[in-house]
């Protein structure tokens, strides 16, 4: 049977249809999750889509955070649910404080909407299980608030931990310095997306969605949402295959 | 002659503002188009965010807190954000008498 993903959808969402459309090829059945419900419908796995959640008013992600459905996703991630948030969604993550750290306005000033190199740090989670070692992974970025923030002792348990789960890289597939153009918003220690203590949720600003069809330029995305729809049909099944990495083993 | 007020309506604005030491870019941007209109001696920009709103309360203690738990849940992110209160005034709004 085909494991079903919810991909929520906010009003203002806006990569919901693209996402549904790469889970499918990846092998899910998606499932619109709309904003009003506080049901998630029984789904093995929960993706919040890049877009403008609620107009992206105050701050991005921060009216999304009390929706209902939001409130069934922070349930469903503490009962152990795999949540992926892409873009729009990690910021909706970040702001519920289900994912550590603040996304902030770019340092550019500017919006930024171009491919990016980026690396997983580990290939133990269920969302990266996929991803051949120290492959980089090209993927477009499309956000005015993508600068990660934690401060320096959250940022050293992260790395310690192994919860910095994305880098972005430079050529030489070095973490990108803040003033790198390799480094499209100015995140701190090259951070592009991270994984919460429990290892079930994780975001990150690049679009693996973006990235879901060779002809198109990349379908390196593809290795992220074939790892999570896997790792979400093993959990359907009651397995342990693709489940949640331990801390031990972390990456750089 | 003895009004007998019934509630009361406290105006406030919320300041926020990025906390020390948080990277503010819009802050710097104002801050480097300064030499482009010749002002010479200003600094530390901070670029932050006013939010205005009333609230019907019996008190302006009540009422205030009212209003800092809606800024410590929604209007700010403390993780990088901070906020003061700032009291605007109420208005008394009274049943009877020469209220006004």
């Amino acid at each position: 049977m085909t494991v079903r993903v919810g991909v929520v959808v906010f009003p203002g969402s806006n990569c919901d249809a693209d996402t549904a459309w790469a889970l499918a090829r990846a092998g899910a059945e998606p499932v619109e999750l709309w904003h009003e419900h506080a049901d998630l419908g029984g789904v093995a796995a929960v993706v919040l889509p890049g877009g403008f959640a609620y107009g992206d008013s105050l701050r991005a992600g921060a009216i999304a955070r009390f929706s209902p459905v939001m409130r069934a996703v922070a349930g469903y991630a503490a009962d152990g649910g795999l949540v992926l948030g892409i873009c729009n969604g990690f910021q909706v993550l970040a702001e519920a404080g289900l994912l550590p750290g603040a996304l902030l306005r770019n340092r550019s000033l500017r919006f930024v909407c171009r491919d990016v190199t980026i690396t997983a740090t580990r290939a133990d989670t269920p969302f990266t299980h996929r991803v051949p070692d120290g492959r980089a992974l090209r993927m477009p970025v499309a956000h005015g608030e993508g600068c990660y923030y934690a401060d320096e002792a959250t940022l050293d348990a992260l790395e310690r931990d192994g919860r910095v789960l994305f880098r972005y890289a430079d050529d030489a597939g070095s973490p990108a310095r803040v003033e790198d153009r390799a480094n499209p918003n100015g995140s701190l220690r090259a951070i592009a997306g991270v994984l919460n203590a429990a290892g079930n949720v994780a975001g990150l600003m690049p679009h693996p969605e973006r990235a879901a069809d060779a002809l198109l330029g990349s379908d390196d995305g593809m290795l992220l949402l074939r790892s999570l729809v896997e790792s979400a049909a093993a959990r359907a099944r009651g397995g342990a295959e693709g489940g949640a990495p331990t801390a031990s083993g972390a990456g750089t | 002659m003895s009004a007998e007020i019934v509630a009361s309506r406290f105006r406030f604005a919320v300041n926020i503002l990025p906390k020390d030491g948080i990277l503010d870019p819009q802050g710097r941007a104002v801050e480097q188009s300064l030499p482009h209109l010749g002002l010479a001696g200003i600094g530390e920009v901070r670029v932050g965010r006013r939010v205005e709103l009333a609230v019907d309360a019996p008190d302006a203690a009540a009422a205030r807190a009212l209003v800092e738990e809606l800024a410590r849940e929604l209007l700010c992110n403390p993780m990088i954000e901070q906020f003061a209160i700032e009291p605007l005034g109420a208005i008394s709004a009274a049943r009877s008498g020469s209220g006004g």
